[in-house]
């Protein structure tokens, strides 16, 4: 499992918005907003990659550039060996059939009035995949199996209304299985579903993704499910990448603050805790994309920030031994968490 | 402690073209002074509706059925006229964070404008007042008071909860309802909205009613827990009978086990196969009787009764009947 297969180096997107007219007439400047801001990172074949960090970190846009759905200021995005940055529409197409997306609302992404037979046989039919008719059939009743919907026949004749939450999802999933993708990227799948159709979701993409041999980018801000998903984490901070390792190495031995912080602000089933106020190591919002803070971007909410960290080079990830990556200019001095 | 709230034998019926959609059967719990109440349980599960019930605002075609008793500070609200509710009940002694309110902003008008029109609908002031009062409400869910100024697309959604929760604090209710109030935000500012809600809770001396899916939050917020299954309640405990030890009806212990924990890695998530039952045929016997790994005869013959089993710690299901 140590073939790369995806890889993006120095990914930057920059949003420049147009100023309205009321702005212009006020001599505004254009801002820049720098949502991605200088990511890299590799995905082996058969990982369950990790993309964690509060809301307005970047996870999304960089999940979009991923897709392709949008194009880099600047950076590389390699899949299988091929530079896919700047692709032709056909290129584009193919790459989009080889890395597919499963949305957070998998309602939304169904049209009602099909069945499912009709949802599943959509992209094959787009793709112009799987010959004829029957053989068509013949796919879609195997992906139904894959996301273990069965008996799939007694699926293919229903609409989305008659499934639970659970089944939505597992058909979402199925339909993006239909292509014979090589990766996924999975932008907080779970976050809006209640929690036992959450581990039975997270159960069954976990079982496609051995039974396929896949690939997971998985994108979130909750650690307690990419601890139990995912093989490694990269934390990401205002656009960057601030930490990233395996993933029970990241969690048990987090070296960044702020990924310390985000695991202390984790709740957890244990009795005792309502008369406490919890510590948390750090306040106030994140900063605007707009107007990242100098040096370390994160030295604003650090607890352990110095002067340096403010007026010193920006730190890039160094490494911790074990491929446990880090950008804390302080590590060794700051105190490890409890 | 005396007892704010007394919910006795709620029936909360949805009568669609389908039939009663049997949303809440027989739910009855109590709530003291300066308590916090949990509701946990899956989507549709009937936690949402218990919050509307106790306000007596049910979604159409909702109804409360007879024999139904909602009484706080000893007074029966169920006989009560919809204007003496809205007088003397609404948002004055139980006010409500409704689930995903915080998405509900109006976008084309200032947070000031719309703190505002709460406040009129509920008490008649003076604008000069009134907006002090919104100042001060800001101040205490620790925004400042420019925010009155901004709309809603200008805030972060940890601003806009505080702003949603400043204007169910407005008329000092003594009870608030709190319907999934993190559920859309990141860890850390879950963390911070929890941390402000204990810090009301005291300077207010408020009672919660905190309505969530996610066990491991509840664990921290709530003093007692009432898990419901299918419009009734499964088993109600404190803190600690719940997340001390292992809880006993097999549906809480099965959710506790569908709940990831972050220091402890785990191969497998068990997760509870099926999903919840119709409301309007409910399966005979004990409602979670499909879906039971432990079931006994009697299970799908009987309705299993809350029983209290130990002080404080109620449970309705057949094994735990000695
Ligand atoms: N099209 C756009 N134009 C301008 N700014 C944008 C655009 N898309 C995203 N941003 C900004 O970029 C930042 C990162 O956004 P992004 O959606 O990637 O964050 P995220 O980590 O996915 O957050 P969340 O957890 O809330 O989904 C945010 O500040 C966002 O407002
Ligand atoms: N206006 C309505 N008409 C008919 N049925 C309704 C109505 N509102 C709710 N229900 C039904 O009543 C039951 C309880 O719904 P409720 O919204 O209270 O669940 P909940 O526990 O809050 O769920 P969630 O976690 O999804 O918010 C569900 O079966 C739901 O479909
Ligand atoms: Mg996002
Ligand atoms: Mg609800």
């Amino acid at each position: 499992m140590s073939e790369v297969l995806l890889e993006v180096k120095n990914l930057k997107k920059h949003f420049v918005p147009h100023l309205t007219l009321a702005q212009t007439l006020a001599g505004g400047k254009k801002r820049v907003i720098k949502a991605v801001d200088g990511v890299s990172f590799s995905i082996m074949k058969g990982e369950i990659f990790g993309l964690i960090g509060e809301s307005g970190s970047g996870k999304t846009t960089t999940g979009k550039l991923i897709m392709k759905l949008i194009e880099p200021t600047s950076g590389t995005i390699t899949f299988d060996g091929e530079d896919v940055t700047f692709t032709n529409k056909a290129k584009t197409q193919e790459y989009r059939r080889k890395v597919q997306m499963i949305f957070q609302d998998p309602y939304a992404s169904m049209n009602p009035r099909f069945k499912i037979r009709d949802v599943l046989l959509e992209p094959l039919i787009i793709h112009k995949m799987h010959g004829n008719r029957a053989e068509q059939i013949e796919r879609v009743l195997k992906a139904l199996t894959e996301v273990k919907l069965t008996p799939p026949e007694e699926f293919l004749v229903r609409y989305p209304h008659m499934l639970s939450g659970g089944q939505r999802q597992r058909t979402a999933t199925a339909r993006t299985l239909i292509l014979n993708p090589k990766m996924l990227v999975a932008d907080e799948p779970v976050s809006m579903i209640d929690l036992s159709t959450r581990a039975e979701i997270l159960h069954m993409m976990k079982e496609v993704q051995r039974d396929l041999g896949l690939t997971y980018l998985y994108i979130t801000h909750d650690l307690s499910t990419a601890r139990y998903f995912t093989d490694r984490i990269a934390v990401m901070y205002l656009g960057r990448i601030v930490e990233m390792g395996p993933a029970d190495e990241i969690i048990d031995n987090p070296i960044h603050p702020y990924t310390q912080a985000l695991i202390a602000a984790v709740p957890e089933p244990q009795a005792g805790k309502v008369d406490i106020i919890k510590k948390l190591p750090i306040s106030g919002e994140i900063p605007s994309p707009a107007n990242i803070p100098s040096g370390c971007r994160f030295h604003t909410r650090c607890p352990y920030a110095t002067e340096a960290c403010a007026n010193n080079p920006e730190p890039e990830l160094m490494d911790a031994g074990n491929g446990h990556f880090h950008a804390c200019a302080r590590w060794k001095e700051i105190p490890k968490a409890q | 402690m005396e007892n704010l709230l007394e919910v006795k034998n709620l029936r909360l019926y949805y009568h669609t073209s389908k039939g009663a959609v049997k949303a809440l059967d027989d739910v009855s719990f109590s709530l003291k002074e300066g308590e916090t109440l949990g509701l946990v349980g899956e989507s549709g599960c009937g936690k949402t509706t218990t919050g509307v019930a106790l306000l007596k605002m049910p979604s159409p075609p909702g109804r409360i059925e007879k024999g139904s008793q909602i009484i706080i500070d000893g007074t029966d609200i169920v006989p009560l006229s919809d204007k003496e509710i809205r007088k003397n009940i609404r948002w004055e002694k139980i006010s409500m964070v409704f689930q995903g309110a915080m998405n509900c902003l109006t976008p084309v008008y200032t947070i000031g404008r719309q703190m505002l029109e709460t406040l009129n609908e509920h008490r008649m002031m003076e604008e000069k007042q009134a907006v002090e009062l919104i100042k001060e409400y800001l101040g205490h869910v620790g925004l400042p008071p420019e925010v009155m100024n901004r709309y809603p697309h200008e805030l972060s959604g940890g601003m806009k909860q505080r702003v949603v929760i400043a204007s169910a604090l407005f008329l000092k209710p003594r009870l608030v309802i709190l319907d999934e109030p993190t559920t859309a935000l990141d860890v850390i500012v879950q963390a911070q909205i929890i941390n402000l809600l204990k810090e009301l809770k005291k300077t207010f001396n408020l009672s919660f009613i905190f309505i969530t899916h996610d066990l491991a939050l509840e664990a921290e917020v709530s003093d007692r827990i009432c898990v419901m299954y299918a419009g009734k309640i499964a088993e109600l405990g404190t803190n600690a009978q719940i997340y001390g030890k292992e809880p006993l009806h097999p549906y809480t212990q099965k959710l506790l086990q569908a709940t990831p924990l972050l220091h402890k890695k785990v191969d497998t998530l068990a997760f509870i196969p099926g999903t919840p039952p119709d409301l309007i045929n409910p399966p005979t016997g004990c409602r979670f009787n499909p879906r039971c790994h432990c079931t006994m005869e009697k299970c799908f013959t009987e309705e299993p009764p809350l029983i209290e089993v130990e002080p404080g710690h109620q449970v309705a299901c057949w094994r735990c009947v000695k």
